[in-house]
This record gives structure tokens, sequence and C-alpha cells, in this order.
């Protein structure tokens, strides 16, 4: 279909649904901030009614008016952090380990976990941006026809929550990233232990733990994708691992953009409740320092939305989008960081009250631009793209 | 619904003015600049393309074709990057024949749109800048005072477009209370056009200064008559527009960094191996690609008409903002060698400066 900004009827339905179930989130956003030790409920009794409206694949969708699933999708997600993030997250989807799951695993083990919510465990204590340095080993125990887990994972988002993690670990240290393979492992198997749960500065309603295996013991089966095979040469099996992120990393970009939009809309309102007057179309030197300022950080938001659309939009049409993810994850992590810090600047002690959320706001979009491979890491793929540079011409 | 698809005739076009920009325009750009001089022989060459005149209804000798603001905005991001003082001057004539299009009467269309459908390259221009600092086109200090039928332009107008050229100016003027636009001819009594303009950039493209003494001009020179027009539109069109040509300057330095960087060595290897320049070059990336689709949904707004006073003013914000910090970066990664005449980096350098702050050039 040819270039198109306009939202279709369907389009803008979803969005307005998830706008007002966001709205009763957000009731709930300060009391789970400041007691991060529960959980919020899964269904919030205002909200019961209400459809599961990320699951906007259930929407009947047609194809020459609508926006495409990966697009609506991340529209949505602005829309429920919008919002509030911590409180949305835990609503329904499923956890990070189940994009890998449907990325990676058989249809079997698709179907047999798919129900699932799954955590993702990459990260260790002495390895995060460089996931090739995996420490944690699996060992096929021939003789049982298991996995033997052992070691140590960290940071793992919805780690207390979840029913079970797809986790990373080495098979064979001396191959490196080939070694790398994926593995499911439930909640309830011996030698597996949720050891510690994070204390955070933002989001922190969204539980976020630490991982222990001692000799954990998994049915041969449980490895995701089933292929045993360490590749010698390329890093074929890694790649396709990666791939998983071509997806989360917009999704990532639009929850940190529903965040930023939510600080702008309060300050809107706030600065024009003092009077401030925003006029588009007319020159910068004209509009009060507030105006240009807060229509600076708009502009900045639209940009990035629009970059998040536009690596979605490849992902709908089936077609390659590592870079665009990477450019819409870079540009989200620094555009929130900006736009939730001159929001409070613009409203002054107001804005770090903790009356209002503009200073929870600030703190839950700090994340964007750290996890699924921070800033720097999102402009090394980029700039490697550009350059036509592998990993070991510029790392 | 969200799409970025460029359709199939789209992409054909954008690949013929790729091609265009790289032979016709690109080779000129350097020696243009040096020489303040837009050559009739580029204008003639690009007048053949027709760019204007086969998005002028037949009925005025037209082509008829229909305009699409988002076609027009890929063809002009491509001229831009072969060069934005020569991409201006080759779409320049599209502002004043389509603000004839949109906004004129039938009157107007039939007395000025045939001149755009000739052999040879042929112009108007908009007068909307005006001298002095803080210059906002919201509040115009060029007036219209109605007398008899007609009215009389009073005021001062700069950075005109092509004043040595134009046929006609669109004087952008304040005429009680609301904004109108007037069509006066480069002949008019009380007009004065002032030698060419000396600016930092955009050198091949002459601008002017214009003084209004008392001009008075007809009835039929209020554009869209009695009803008169949309300017604001007219002017919201112009800055999607300029935000597509700042695209494509941020695009060719970007592409010029890149070869450049993998090339050049400093501590035993190529710039571009290090972070500090890789970095950049992605960023370059990131805002070059952002800018453009801010332009891409002002573009398309335009062209399904709704309102876009909003989205072509965060288009040209953006794409000034990040055109210029782009060119700038450009020069720094050439280090010395970006500071030198024999680069095009410092030319985007000051093409970046000078379109920022440059509306009312060309439309989409
Ligand atoms: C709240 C939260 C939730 C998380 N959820 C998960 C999860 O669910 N699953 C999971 O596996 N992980 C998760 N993470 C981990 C997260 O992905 C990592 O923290 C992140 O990738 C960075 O790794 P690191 O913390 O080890 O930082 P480091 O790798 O130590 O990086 C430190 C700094 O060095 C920079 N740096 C590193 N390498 C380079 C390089 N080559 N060039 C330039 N700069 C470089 C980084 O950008 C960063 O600024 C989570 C983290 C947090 C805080």
């Amino acid at each position: 279909m040819p270039i198109d900004f306009t939202l279709s009827e369907r389009d803008r339905g979803i969005l307005q649904n998830v706008r007002e179930e966001g709205l009763i989130c957000r009731n709930y956003a300060r009391y789970y901030d400041e007691h991060e030790e529960e959980f919020a409920p899964d269904v919030l009794p205002e909200a019961a009614t209400f459809e599961p409206s990320f699951d906007v694949s259930a929407h009947p969708y047609d194809k020459r008016v609508d926006s495409g699933l990966p697009v609506i999708s991340a529209l949505a997600s602005i829309g429920s952090t919008w919002g509030d993030y911590s409180v949305r997250m835990r609503r329904g989807g499923g956890g990070l380990g189940n994009a890998a799951l449907s990325a990676a695993g058989t249809d079997e083990q698709k179907k047999k976990w798919g129900g699932l919510t799954l955590a993702m465990a990459i990260t260790e204590p002495g390895c995060g941006s460089d996931p090739s340095k995996v420490q944690c080993t699996a060992v096929l125990d021939e003789a049982s026809d298991e996995w033997v887990i052992d070691g140590e994972k960290i940071f793992v988002t919805t780690g207390c929550r979840a029913d079970g993690v797809i986790l990373w670990a080495t098979v064979d240290k001396s191959a490196g990233r080939a070694g790398i393979k994926s593995f499911l492992v439930e909640k309830g198997t011996p030698g597996f232990v949720v050891a510690h749960k994070e204390k955070k500065l933002g989001i922190r309603a969204d539980d976020t733990a630490a991982y222990v295996f001692t000799e954990c013991r998994i049915p041969r089966e449980n490895l995701l994708g089933l292929n045993e095979e360490v590749q010698t040469k390329g890093s074929g099996g890694f790649r396709g691992v990666m791939k998983t992120f071509n997806m989360t990393r917009p999704m990532v970009a639009a929850i940190g953009l529903g965040i930023a939009e939510a600080a702008l809309d309060f300050t809107r309102e706030e600065l024009e409740k003092a009077g401030v007057v925003l006029e588009y179309g007319g020159s910068e030197s004209s509009l009060s320092a507030p105006a240009a300022r807060f229509i600076r950080l708009e502009t900045l938001f639209e940009a990035s939305k629009l970059a998040t659309l536009r690596a979605c939009w490849l992902a709908g049409e089936g077609q390659p989008n590592n870079t665009e993810s990477s450019v819409s994850k870079a540009h989200a992590g620094t555009a929130v960081r900006e736009i939730c810090q001159g929001c409070i600047e613009m409203l002054g002690p107001m804005g770090i009250s903790r009356e209002h959320l503009l200073e929870k706001w600030l703190r839950d979009c700090r994340i964007t631009d750290i996890y699924e491979g921070t800033g720097q890491i999102q402009r090394l793929i980029i700039a490697r793209d550009l350059l036509g540079y592998t990993r070991a011409d510029l790392k | 619904m969200i799409s970025f698809e460029l359709t199939e005739e789209q992409e054909l076009v954008r690949d013929a003015m790729r091609n265009f920009a790289a032979e016709a325009m690109r080779p000129l750009a350097r020696e243009c600049d040096e020489t303040e001089s837009l050559p009739d022989a580029f204008l003639h060459q690009v007048w053949e393309l027709g760019l204007t005149s086969t998005q002028i209804p037949e009925v005025y000798g037209g082509g008829g074709e229909e305009r699409s603001p988002v076609t027009n905005a890929i063809v002009l991001e491509e001229l831009a990057h072969g060069d934005a003082a020569l991409a201006i001057a080759a779409v320049a004539p599209s502002l004043f024949a389509n603000a004839l299009v949109d906004h004129g009467t039938e009157e107007q269309k039939q007395a000025h749109l045939p001149a755009f459908c000739g052999d040879a390259y042929h112009t108007g221009s908009l007068a909307l800048i005006e001298p002095g600092a803080l210059f906002d086109p919201r509040r115009l200090r060029t007036v219209a005072e109605p007398k008899g039928q007609g009215f009389v332009l009073s005021g001062a107008k700069s950075f005109v477009p092509l004043g040595d050229r134009a046929s006609h100016f669109l004087v952008i003027a304040r005429n009680n209370g609301d904004t109108d636009a007037f069509i006066v001819p480069r002949d008019a009594r009380g007009l004065r056009i002032s030698e060419t303009e000396k600016n930092l950039g955009l050198r091949a493209l002459p601008t002017h200064g214009l003084e209004l003494e008392r001009v008075e001009v007809g009835p039929e020179s209020r554009l869209g008559g009695n009803d008169g027009c949309n300017v604001r539109r007219l002017l919201d069109n112009s800055r999607a527009a300029l935000a597509v040509v700042m695209v494509g300057l941020s695009r060719a330095v970007l592409e010029y960094c890149v070869p450049y960087a993998k090339d050049r060595e400093a501590f035993d290897e190529p710039i571009a191996k290090k972070q500090a320049i890789a970095f950049l070059l992605a960023e370059m990336h990131i805002e070059v690609e952002s800018s453009r689709w801010l332009a891409w949904q002002a573009a398309s707004h335009l062209e399904k008409g709704h309102a876009v006073t909003r989205s072509a003013h965060m288009a040209y914000r953006y794409a000034s903002e990040k055109s210029m910090w782009v060119a700038d970066n450009g020069v720094q990664v050439l280090g010395g060698h970006g500071f030198i005449r024999e680069h095009p980096v410092e030319l985007w350098f000051r093409h970046a400066r000078t379109l920022g702050v440059l509306e009312g050039t060309v439309a989409l």
C-alpha cells in the first residue's frame, strides 16, 4: 500500500480502547511504584470488561486500509505505557521469553509452552552487552537424556512472576558464539533458584530477578529449536537467536515512547493552564521560550515514533529490519530521556513532586536506553551496517 | 494505515532523479557556488524534465498529471542530494504554479499558468521573508490597503529567490488582519528589485530584496480573488518541501562521509573503526531517516487534504536542526580537510545553515 500516515477507523478504535484502559492502569501507577514488594493484580477490577486490547491480532483486519500487525502493536504499546509502564507490563502478552519461543521454538514447543509466561535470561554478572561471553553452561547427560545447567543469571525481567525462563547457556565454551543455545527451564525444577529481586530506579512494579542454577536438570527436548549441533563456521545459530530482537527492539522503543508521551501530555496541559500558547507555523523566535522548548520536544517524540513505526512496518512486510530496529531503539533511547528531563525542567518544582507522575516517568523511561542492547550497542549495529563492517572490524 | 511503501512508479521516478542529480547537478555544484551563477543550460535541462508543467491541468497547457506531494517529496530529496541550490532553482517554478492551481481564480489560472507550460524555463517567486531580526511569517509588516477595487502594497521583502528571473512575485502581506497573497508583476510601479543578495550558502541561487513603495495592484492580483486564499496552507506546503531539501542534503553528507572514513587512516587503522567516528556516522543515519519520515508525514497530510500546519512545522524544525547537526559533523569527520573547499562538506555546511532559516522557496 502506498505511503500513508493516516490511521484507519479500526486502527483508531483499537488505540482509543488502549488509552481508556491505560488511564485506568494509571490510577495504580503510584501505588505499585511505592510498593515494589507487592505484585499488581492480574485483573484490574475497573478494567475487567475491556477486551484484551494489546492482543491486536484478535481484531479483524483489512489489509487495504488498516495498519499491519507490528505497526498497530507498537502504537498499542505506546498507548498502554502512556497509561502506565509497570501495571501495563504485568497484563497479558507474556514475557520476552515468549517472543524468543515463537521466533526459535519448534511447533511442538510452541504448543507446549505457549501458554506460560516466559522470562528471558541472557545477562550474567560478568556479561551484559557482549552476550557471546555467556558463562552459564549446559552439559548433555546422554545417560538420562538431560541437560545439566549451571550458572547465574541477573536482571531477568518478570523473573519472579514468570512460569519459566528461556535462558542462554553455552554447550561448548571453545566454540564461542556458536556454542550458545537457548533452553527452557520451568519454575520448580530442582536446582533452579530465584535468588534475589532487584530494587530499581524506575519501572519498580515490573519485577527484575536474579537466578542461580546449580546442577539443574532439564529434559533434552527443552533445547529451543532442538538443534544440538555446534556450527564450527560462522555464527548462524547465534544470529538466529539475535533475530528475536528485530521486533523486540522497536517494541522497547514504543514502550519508552508511551512514557514520554504521557510526560508531554501532562506538561502541555500544565503549560496551557499557566498561559503558555503553543503556536505552530510561526518562527522559533516568535514563540515564548517554554512554547519553543515544548514544541521541540514534541517534535522529537514524533520523529522517534515514526522511526519506530518504520522498523515495525518493515517487519510487517517481511523485509529485513535489523538496522531500522536499532535506529528506532537508539533514537527513542535518547529521545525519551531528553523529553522527560525537559518536561521537568519546564514545569520546575512541580515536575519533581511525587504528587504527580512526571518524576516517575523520568525514572521509568530511563531503562529504554539500557536493556535489549544499550544505545551504544545499537549505534555499533547501525555503524557496522553503514560501513559494511563485521563485529571484528568495529567492536 | 501507516505505510512507508513506495509505489513502483515512485521507485522509478526516484531512480531517474537520483541519476539526474548525480550526472547533471552534483558535478556543477562547486563551480556554481564559487561563481555564484545559475547556468541557463542547467535550467533548460531541468525544465525538460517537466517537473512543473506536467502537473498543471491540460486546459492551461500542462500535462494534467495528478499532483502528488508525496511523489514530489521523493523527487525533491533526490535533487537536493545532487545540490540544494540547484534543486531549489529547479522546483521554484512549481511553488508559484501550484499556488495558482490550488488557490487561484479561473482568470488568474488562465492568465499565468500557460507561461509555465512552454519550452523555456519560466518562474515566479514567493516574496515572504522580510528584512531585519525576528522575522515571523505570522506577524508580517508588509501591508495591503484597499484602494478603489484594488490594493496598495507597502513594505519590504528579502531573500526572494530568483528575483532576477521571476516574471511575477507572490507577495505575502497583511490585509486587514488577515494574510493574503498578491500577484505582482516584476515591472509594477513602485516595486524595486535589489541587487543579488550575498549569502552564506546556496550561492548559486540568486536571492533579492524587494521594496514595495505604494505598489498599486488591481483586484485581480489578490490570489483567490474576493475570497482570498489559505496562505497558511501555502506556507505549510513550502515548509514541508524545505524539510525534504534538508533531508536530501543530510543524506549527501552522510554518503560522502562513509567511504571517506573507511579510507582515511589515523593511528594505523581507518578512522571509521574508531567508535568516536563510527557513532557519529550512525547518528547521522538515524537523523537522516527520522527527518525523512517527518517530511513524508507532512507530505502525506498535504496529499490527503488533512490539517498540516503542525506536521509541517515539525518536519521543518526537525530537519533544520538535524541537517545542520549532520553537516556540522560532516565537516568534523573530515577534520582539516573538511574545512577546505576541495571537499563538498563545507559547501553543505553553508547550505544547511542557510536552508534552516529560508522559508518560502519550494513546494510539494
Ligand atoms: C531493569 C532491567 C531489566 C533487564 N531485563 C533483562 C532481561 O529480561 N533479560 C536479560 O537477559 N537482560 C536483562 N537486562 C540486562 C540488560 O540487557 C543489560 O543490563 C544491558 O544489556 C547492558 O549490560 P550491562 O549492564 O552488563 O552493561 P555493560 O555491558 O557492562 O556496559 C556498560 C557500559 O559500557 C557500554 N559498552 C559496552 N560495550 C560497548 C562497546 N562495544 N562499545 C561501546 N560501549 C560499550 C554500554 O553501552 C554501557 O554504557 C535488564 C536490565 C535491567 C536494568
